[in-house]
């Protein structure tokens, strides 16, 4: 059997690739990964007029055949028949924005030259239009020698005229590939200013909406206002929206795991299938509204053309941490969860820039921090008030927030002059025209968004809760002996406690680590459950579990492990996507390495210092 | 090139938002390698028109430039690479 004929749609970033590549195939795609490289390989299929099926792959944007970035360097690659796991196209669809030929063209005269069977769809016509611009389509196919069709990918317009070209291409005997030297970078730039020039029948000033947006979005005063608005927005909605779905998988997780409890007899396997799969799946797929809510925020931003002015905007604070303002939403969406935050960093160009900000965006608190803060500090901080309106829990909670974020800027300045030095860290990117985003190219976005974390991270959340379950479970505890204790997490704990003892922690603390692994919350149930089993009446069990925490611990050892929080890679579900992200181990555990000797430092200069002082 | 005058040129980090100019010359080998192929394929080359349009709100950095229909954001030391003339 011979493989579908496979065509490339291929293009500069933001001409409008993506919209075209989802018109033609629809929400039917694929979307995998090259190999050996974190960049996503989208393909679908396309059913020509005749029946015969084709695929469709959609390289990532270029500006030419010389790479500046990684994703580029794959559409180079599968272009040229050299990209591993990928045959070369038979095709090819060039996209250009019709507003921007003079650049868009210069990466069209290369792709013409590499002779493959090629079709340039003219994309945007319409916005070309509305800008006063007048095309002449006809001249261009003259001067470029092959068809040219004019569309409107988010309209829907030319998609049948450009799906009967491809027809007819394919349908035509296959010419063989001619071998010519390929053209200087800059003579084909200068050979698209001049086929750009001679296809342009009229045109008026350039871009007048964006121009006037921007002079509003990228005001020196009133452009970061609006910046601080829209992200004050993503934020509210992020924990506001979120919270009545959580409480549906909730009960959802309940229900199920009330159910499980009735059909499976107790024992082993009802508690790896109540405790283990679903306690540990339900404990992560509760951050999935949270998740898609952020993406959908990020997905917009992206679409209208805001996400780079919001770069633009933030660039120069990034710089002085030695990052780029790409690193600024990645970043700030790690406040929510470092999981999403991570993914984000895949718009960021520079992998060295990438890689120091996956690096540092655990040190962003995100929201499973908050049940462990807001526990210890109602348990040990005062409810007293500091100043006018500034009570002292809440400027405690407002320090762990800035901890974190001053342990992210040094984290990050550290790494960019050691293990990530070099490689520019420049800001270069295009301001594209603003757009009003298209809900199923949204739609589209968020279910892949969504079925990457579900099942990437997914099953190694799955095995690492079955793992956790196992080890808190073996050997089963004999009559009137705590189950924990007798676990082989138990005994892990006697471990974890000669280290950390050290540090202040004590042997509640060493037995809740390990189980928080699987989400940092944990930590509170772990230590609920420790004390529920170790209270000796009933009245005991029934105090609230601040009340009780206040006895055993000293305010020394409390500080240290909030600032053990602030720091420790407690989440399995972080490393998991760091490893899917990075592509490699090697990442992930310089992560856990680096973020718990930071955790064990910093915890500890807290309880020691705490100590001195007498507290 | 071969122009017959050339007004003095000013490097585009000095040109004023606003200010239409002409690439004179970019001094490539100030630049890294990828550095120097962005700046190529956003269409930086001698007697193209650029206009610096934005500045960033902290310290005047990046900078918003239009270069022939397109706009892009670039750093205030790259943009010390590129000499313009102010002539057309």
């Amino acid at each position: 059997m011979n493989p579908l004929p496979l065509v490339a749609v291929a293009g500069s970033p933001n001409a409008g690739k993506s919209a075209l590549f989802n018109a033609l195939t629809g929400a039917r795609q694929k979307v995998g990964n090259y190999p050996g490289v974190t960049v996503e390989r989208h393909s679908g299929r396309l059913t020509l007029a005749d029946g015969r099926p084709l695929e469709l792959v959609d390289l990532p944007g270029a500006y030419s055949l010389d790479p500046a970035s990684p994703d580029e360097a794959v559409t180079r690659d599968v272009l040229l028949g050299k990209q591993k796991g990928e045959r070369q196209p038979d095709a090819l669809v060039i996209v250009v924005d019709a507003s921007n030929l003079d650049n868009h063209l210069r990466f069209a005269l290369q792709l013409i030259e590499l002779g493959l069977p090629t079709i340039v769809a003219l994309n945007m016509i319409d916005l070309a239009r509305r800008d006063g611009l007048e095309l002449d389509a006809k001249r261009l196919e003259a001067e470029l020698g092959i068809p040219v069709i004019e569309t409107v990918a988010v309209r829907k317009r030319g998609i049948a005229e450009l799906r009967s070209a491809l027809d007819d291409m394919l349908s035509a005997p296959a010419r063989a590939l001619t071998e010519r030297a390929p053209s200087e970078l800059i003579q084909l730039q200068r050979r698209a200013r001049d086929i750009a020039k001679s296809a342009v029948v009229s045109e008026s000033p350039v871009r007048r909406w964006t121009h006037l947006l921007d002079g509003v979005l990228l005001h020196p005063v009133v452009g970061p206002v609006i910046l601080a608005a829209v992200l004050f927005i993503m934020f509210q909605a992020v924990f506001a929206w979120s919270e009545v779905p959580i409480g549906w998988i909730e009960s959802g997780m309940a229900l199920l795991a009330e159910g499980a409890t009735n059909v499976i007899p107790d024992g082993l396997l009802r508690s790896l299938v109540v405790d283990g799969v679903i306690g540990g799946v339900g404990a992560v797929v509760v951050f999935l509204p949270q998740i898609l809510i952020l993406f959908l925020f990020i997905l917009l931003l992206e679409a209208s053309g805001y996400m780079v002015r919001a770069a633009f905007l933030m660039d120069k604070l990034m710089h002085g941490a030695g990052l780029s303002g790409r690193a600024f939403i990645p970043l700030l969406s790690s406040f929510a969860c470092a999981v999403p935050g991570i993914m984000a960093t895949r718009t960021i160009d520079n992998p060295k820039d990438r890689l120091t900000t996956i690096l540092v965006a655990p040190l962003m608190t995100c929201s499973a921090r908050l049940p462990v803060y807001t526990l210890i500090i109602a348990a040990f901080i005062p409810d007293r008030s500091v100043g006018p309106g500034i009570g002292l829990q809440g400027l405690v909670m407002f320090g762990l927030y800035v901890t974190g974020v001053a342990g992210a800027l040094l984290a990050a300045l550290a790494l960019r002059r050691t293990i990530t030095r070099g490689g520019g860290g420049g800001f270069m990117m295009e301001l594209p025209k603003y757009q009003m985003p298209r809900a199923k190219d949204v739609v589209i976005g968020l279910y892949q968004r969504a079925m990457i974390f579900l099942k990437r991270a997914g099953t190694i959340i799955l095995g690492t809760t079955i793992l956790l379950w196992a080890l808190a479970s073996f050997p089963p505890a004999k009559p009137g002996e705590s189950q924990i204790e007798a676990s082989i997490a138990g005994k892990i704990a006697n471990g974890i406690e000669v280290v950390v003892r050290p540090i202040g922690f004590n042997r509640d603390i060493s037995l809740a680590l390990l189980p928080a692994m699987a989400a940092r919350e944990v930590a509170v149930s772990a230590i609920a459950t420790v004390y529920s089993i170790d209270a000796s009446d009933e009245e005991a069990a029934q105090a609230p579990l601040a009340e009780r925490l206040q006895g055993r611990w000293s305010l020394a050892t409390a500080l240290a492990f909030l600032v053990w929080f602030v720091f420790a890679p407690q989440c399995i579900s972080t490393i998991a996507v760091t490893r899917r992200e990075t592509n490699s181990w090697r990442w992930p555990l310089f992560m856990v390495g680096y973020l718990f000797a930071l955790a064990y430092i910093a915890a500890g200069a807290t309880y020691w210092t705490a100590v001195a002082l007498g507290l | 090139m071969n122009a017959p005058f050339q007004p003095e040129s000013i490097s585009l980090d000095q040109l004023k938002v606003g200010t239409r100019a002409s690439i004179a010359s970019v001094d490539w080998a100030s630049l890294e390698e990828s550095e120097a192929a962005r700046l190529r394929h956003f269409g930086f080359d001698e007697g193209v028109s650029v206009e610096p349009l934005h500045l960033g709100p902290f310290g005047r950095d990046p900078l918003a430039i239009r270069v022939g229909r397109m706009t892009v954001a670039i750093r205030r030391s790259h943009a010390r690479a590129v000499r313009v003339n102010l002539s057309a």
